[in-house]
């Protein structure tokens, strides 16, 4: 599909993208559970991916957006890895995965 | 815009508002299938690239990470597992609200923009020539925080000497 397709219909793809970032926005406020807060960053990425390749796809230029895409995914997977050892940790330590159960952390 | 793009963007909407409210586990499925469905937009935009990123990496290995770190926590009793069910309904219940009213502002907001249509130049380059050329330094960054997040990970997961010396004094 070229450029001018997604210029004519950016407003449909922006308006999902939009919907998976205030999806996680709003998980992440209201959820107590550190792996659904997890979870709520990873839907906001999701929002974050469709708009950048919207952009480069409006623009003419995918081939930025997709080296973007890439360097997100990767970032995205290292936090992911990091958060669920975290979250492991905090679990074994008190036995729940809440976060208020890191404000009692030492340090 | 074409029926199937519709119905997919309808469907990740959907998909992503019903993640966020159901249980852990359906919603480390629903992630996934919100990545599928983000991959298959992606692809019709012209990233393919991008789109098998965001399928293998994002839909699959993220999933495990998810599934396994459940699987490492205790499940909930039958009481817990029903008050958590009315809790979370009670929290997520405005979701639709806030992400329906949010949508049609971004729909509306889409008129005001003015998207000028492409020079002819633009988007000449391919992604491979920009990722090893134009863009090295992004490649180094990736592979720091990579390297970060393993020993982030390594370190998380050290037992500490004291528990170690206690579990032979055992």
């Amino acid at each position: 599909m070229s450029p001018q397709y997604w210029i004519e219909h950016y407003r449909e793809v922006a308006s999902a993208a939009g919907i998976l970032f205030v999806a996680g926005l709003y998980c992440i406020v209201a959820s107590r559970n550190l792996l659904r807060i997890v979870l709520g960053t990873e839907m906001m990425t999701k929002g974050v991916t469709l708009l950048l390749v919207l952009a480069g796809a409006v623009t003419g230029r995918v081939a930025l957006a997709e080296a973007f895409v890439v360097t997100v995914i990767v970032l995205e997977v290292v936090a992911v890895a990091v958060a669920a050892g975290i979250v492991i940790g905090v679990y074994r330590h008190h036995g729940a995965a809440r976060v208020r159960l890191l404000m009692e952390m030492k340090g | 815009m074409s029926h199937v793009t519709g119905a997919v963007l309808a469907l990740l909407a959907l998909t992503a508002l019903w993640t966020i409210q159901t249980s852990i586990l359906r919603a480390a499925i629903g992630l996934a299938i919100t990545s599928a469905l983000v991959s298959v937009v992606v692809f019709q935009m012209g990233a393919p690239l991008a789109a098998v990123f965001e399928l293998s990496v994002c839909a699959g290995l993220i999933t495990v990470v998810f599934a396994a770190t459940i699987s490492l926590t205790r499940p909930l009793d039958e009481a817990g597992k029903a008050r958590c069910s009315v809790r979370r309904k009670r929290r997520f219940s405005p979701l639709f609200f806030v992400a329906a009213a949010i949508g049609a502002l971004l729909w509306a907001s889409g008129y005001a923009l003015e998207v000028a249509a492409p020079a002819a130049a633009a988007g000449t380059a391919t992604s491979r020539d920009l990722l090893w050329s134009a863009r090295r330094l992004d490649l180094v960054g990736q592979l720091v925080i990579l390297f970060v997040g393993v020993f982030g990970v390594v370190v998380l997961f050290k037992e500490r000497d004291e528990e170690k010396a206690e579990e032979v004094a055992r």
